[in-house]
């Protein structure tokens, strides 16, 4: 497992390439890329605070409990910090495993409860001012399909 | 005990982490000692469903015992990814 918070920018392909030469029995490898998005139009940067200790600690709790929930071979996790400008990179995922199925459930997995249980918090700069982005109710309900009943059940392999 | 506050949380209160020395048993308990004390305080607690609370780095309830905490945090609904 290689979780990893930093300020500095990173290359996600190199990232990547990485990630798949260093397994050894993967058949799966799948990755997402998550990139700072102008949505209003107008975006000047977005500051990432984060709650250091605390960060390192739930990103790991999180990759521990997909790896108890896929057959996973290497899970990876960068989230960057500080002041990032539209079409930077902010975070990546890889996971790998023997078959797709369990990658691709394991990285949505990751996703899903990274966005709303790790302490990391977005504020967003236009020329209108400065402002927090606020929590989306769907970003809390993504987290409910993992936990409902049979809600992991998709990730058993048929998809 | 460390009292850290984050994002808008930390904006409000005007100051990133203080040290606190509280009777107070119960995380609800330590908000009602601190709003008491400042008018920014209380504005920045006025609306507990928009806070999270972690003690020691762990995301708890706002009725979780403080007994033997060393690190409380208040933030908002986190926004990572």
């Amino acid at each position: 497992m290689d979780i990893r918070v930093q300020e500095a920018a990173f290359d996600a392909g190199a990232e990547l390439n990485a990630f798949t030469q260093r397994q050894e029995n993967a058949g799966a490898v799948v990755s997402f890329t998550g990139i700072v998005r102008d949505v209003t139009g107008g975006l000047c940067q977005m500051r990432i605070e984060h709650y250091p200790g605390m960060t390192e600690k739930a990103l790991m709790q999180i990759a521990q409990e997909a790896c108890t929930r896929w057959p996973l071979g290497d899970v990876l996790v960068i989230h960057r910090f500080g002041d990032l400008a539209p079409a930077d990179q902010i975070m990546m995922v890889a996971t790998a495993s023997r078959h797709r199925n369990a990658a691709f459930a394991a990285a949505d997995f990751l996703m899903d409860y990274l966005k709303s249980r790790a302490p990391f918090w977005k504020k967003e700069t236009t020329a209108d001012g400065a402002d927090w982005v606020a929590a989306k109710d769907e970003d809390e309900d993504a987290l409910n399909r993992w936990t409902a009943p049979h809600g992991s059940d998709t990730s058993s392999g048929d998809r | 005990m460390d009292v850290l506050y984050f994002a808008w949380v930390r904006e409000r209160i005007g100051l990133p982490k203080e040290r606190i020395e509280t009777q107070a048993a119960t995380v609800n308990d330590l908000i009602a000692e601190l709003c008491a004390r400042e008018e920014r305080y209380a504005m920045a607690f006025s609306d507990i469903s928009a806070l999270r609370v972690a003690i020691d780095q762990e995301l708890t309830d706002f009725d979780a015992p403080l007994d033997g905490a060393r690190e409380v945090a208040f933030f908002p609904p986190m926004t990572g990814g």
